[in-house]
């Protein structure tokens, strides 16, 4: 996890450094200001490794040493199939058309989007972890 | 229906797949999920969607080749009629837009990347499977919108694929092709986000045990530098597309003079977007051409760790160079963006120095994927270096809107539709279990190398001479008429290449079956079947260098940590 901080924070100190450069020699807003959220994007999820990656035990995916075995178990649950991202796509669509042949095509995109979210969310709620619950 | 996946307790045993039926098995999956249409539609298998990415892609390829194809016709000839002016305009935002939007991204961090980097880290499916159909389904409504444009009244955007200020506003381009331009690419911009998001997840919390960082494939590395950028860049164009909407239907004067607005604040924003979006197409391209090299060299990348570093550096220059586009508007900051410019060439440099060290002294097989591999090499090296020419403010005034920009970048894009051909040739085995027939391949590297050449050369002195970009009809000039002529014979050449493939692929559709490693390649994609089970792998090898597979493969030539040389044996010795 070390790596990954890393990589963003260097990342993160490069455009800041830049962004000062840039601002103050240029005095151009729009730029400095850009270079300078792209900063806080290195910074943020940087720190947030840095600061986990020394409370955490280094993972297997971490250890030049690490075999197969040191993985086993549980890697993650992960869905096998679901309509609600196509459901959403659909939804979406509808909210791109709504911007140029106007707004009554807002309402079964907002219809079809609620419904996506709510049967994503039931369908997180119902599948995660029932393992050994045959054929639920 | 929810699998939880376990990894095996032993190097080279079963991966137990257990899904909520209760079936264990690595195909429990296949007798109970949804079939036909409903299964596509309902699909999260990062293979499938990478594949549909891929089919929808290249479809979009062939339809902004088509558009290409029909400006040629209109440049052979002088003061020529074959469509109107309008028209015209047209044809190239609409060819630019496929091509850039719809085309090079989507099939680069969506398809390939979707299908491959999971394979490589060796992870069941992408870190969020539904957010990733998402995507898709996100990049596909965008690509109907916009192509939606040809039917309406008024036609499509015709404004460029860059969209300036104030000729993108509603006074000068009313009508609903430039809404649906604005509509198609906010949605694929989020798709490419979630992409992002996904991509850097699954590399930071999906590795296989052992997988370290540094010893991730180059195509693995490029593609989550790839995805950091998309989080850098893309969210200021969806913002600044959300302002230039404002600016045409509620009355925001945000890119407008006359109230109070800044029209070059647009160029500001789309390149802080765009000249990033420019890495984010051709790092995928290059971790393609570096796996290909590799493995038909027969020998590790040389200098892996430089290629990574390179990688970083030219994304984080990338951001530092967004008005090296925007030198002629007399209001940035000429040495600054300059220097950012020129500096990008010296890690660029070190790819190409590195992937010709890749080849020297191995084993190089010229099959197809090889073939279009070099091909790429000396086609961006061309591109690249005519861009050290644009990076120069005195050059970039006079060549500036030329078709010596137009010939520079499509060096470079010419250059990575080889890349991804050879990303095609190369993974296509893998995820199918066939691969294309190698003859025609060869017929179709070289009729595209060749007409790639053909187009821009000729397009680079007519730059030179004066011509500008974007005009459909220019003044009688025997010169122009002949070069222009040229490059449309190069524009067909390659036209006649996409046919060739497309004969290739229906030719070849499950004729040629192949093992699990056809090219014996060294990286953990090569060790699972061909095509992949569901969830990726039966089973893993030991992974103690960047290329398991090789190791696994060839124990006599096992790869040793970096810095340390097995001697005598040199490097691509027989086996």
């Amino acid at each position: 996890m070390k790596v990954e901080a890393k990589l963003l924070l260097y990342l993160g100190l490069f455009f800041g450094a830049m962004g000062i450069v840039y601002w103050i020699w240029s005095g151009e807003n729009a730029g400095g200001m850009m270079l300078m959220a792209s900063m806080a994007l290195g910074f943020l999820p940087g720190g947030y490794y840095l600061w986990w990656g020394h409370r955490m035990t280094a993972r297997p995916s971490d250890l030049d040493d690490a075999s197969i075995a040191d993985g086993a178990g549980i890697v993650e649950t992960f869905p096998g199939s679901s309509i609600w991202p196509f459901t959403l796509g659909c939804g979406t669509f509808f909210v791109g058309l709504s911007l140029v042949f106007g707004v009554w095509f807002a309402v079964p995109a907002v219809a079809l989007i609620v419904w996506a979210m709510l049967g994503a969310v039931s369908e997180s709620r119902r599948g995660g972890g029932h393992t050994h619950n045959a054929h639920g | 229906m929810t699998e939880l996946i376990e990894r095996p307790a032993a190097d080279g045993g079963d991966v137990v797949v257990v899904d909520d039926h209760g079936g264990a098995g690595h195909d429990a999956h296949e007798h109970h999920g949804p079939s036909g249409l409903l299964k596509w539609l309902t699909t999260t298998d990062h293979k499938v969607i990478g594949l549909s990415y891929t089919v929808t892609s290249v479809l979009m390829l062939v339809i902004g080749g088509f558009l290409a194809e029909l400006i040629r016709i209109q440049l052979a000839t002088p003061n020529s009629t074959f469509v109107s002016l309008a028209e015209y305009n047209q044809l190239f935002t609409m060819h630019g837009s496929l091509m850039i939007y719809l085309f090079a991204g989507p099939f680069a961090f969506g398809g390939l990347a979707n299908i491959i980097v999971p394979l490589q880290i060796g992870a069941p499916d992408m870190a969020f499977p539904r957010l990733n159909a998402l995507s898709y389904w996100l990049y596909l409504s965008g690509s109907l919108i916009m192509l939606l444009g040809f039917v309406v009244a008024g036609g499509a955007a015709d404004f460029g694929w860059v969209g300036y200020a104030p000729l993108s506003n509603a006074l000068y381009s009313p009508g609903a092709g430039a809404d649906l331009w604005i509509a198609a690419l906010l949605l694929t911009g989020f798709s490419a986000i979630f992409t992002g998001v996904n991509l850097c997840a699954t590399v930071f919390y999906l590795r296989a045990p052992g997988m370290t960082m540094f010893r991730m494939p180059i195509f693995t590395w490029n593609l989550l530098v790839v995805g950091i950028l998309i989080l850098l860049a893309f969210p200021v164009l969806t913002a600044g597309l959300v302002m230039l909407y404002c600016d045409r239907h509620f009355g925001t004067h945000i890119y407008t003079v006359h109230g109070g607005g800044v029209p070059v604040l647009w160029q500001h924003i789309f390149w802080f977007w765009g000249h990033p979006e420019v890495y984010i197409l051709a790092l995928p391209f290059f971790g393609m051409v570096t796996e290909v090299i590799a493995a038909f060299s027969k020998k590790p990348v040389f200098g892996y760790k430089g290629m990574i570093f390179a990688t970083i550096t030219i994304a984080a220059l990338s951001l530092g160079v967004w008005a090296h586009h925007m030198f002629t508007t007399g209001v940035v900051l000429l040495p600054f963006f300059s220097i950012m410019s020129l500096l990008i060439a010296v890690p660029t440099g070190i790819k190409i120095f590195n992937w010709i060290g890749t080849m020297w002294g191995g084993k190089v097989r010229l099959e197809t994927a090889m073939l279009f591999a070099i091909g790429f090499v000396i086609t961006f090296l061309i591109g690249g270096l005519t861009g050290i020419y644009l990076a120069s403010p005195p050059l970039d005034f006079f060549t500036h809107d030329t078709y010596f920009v137009v010939a520079h970048f499509h060096s470079v894009v010419l250059a990575l539709v080889m890349g991804g051909m050879a990303g095609l040739y190369y993974w296509g085995p893998k995820v199918t279990g066939y691969r294309l027939n190698e003859p025609l391949g060869k017929i179709q590297f070289w009729l595209w190398f060749i007409g790639a050449q053909m187009m821009v050369v000729p397009q680079y002195i007519l730059g030179l001479l004066g011509m500008p970009r974007r005009i459909a009809v220019y003044p009688n000039d025997p010169q122009w008429a002949t070069l222009n002529q040229w490059a449309t014979a190069g524009a067909i050449l390659m036209g006649v290449s996409t046919l060739v493939f497309v004969v290739n692929f229906l030719y070849s559709w499950k004729r040629y079956p192949v093992g699990n490693n056809p090219w014996d390649a060294q990286t953990l994609e090569w060790f699972t079947t061909s095509p992949p089970p569901h969830h990726n792998y039966y089973s893993l090898p030991p992974i103690r260098s960047e290329r398991p597979t090789w190791d696994y493969n060839h124990p006599d030539q096992r790869s040793l940590a970096h810095g340390h040389h097995e001697e005598p044996a040199p490097a691509g010795a027989p086996a």
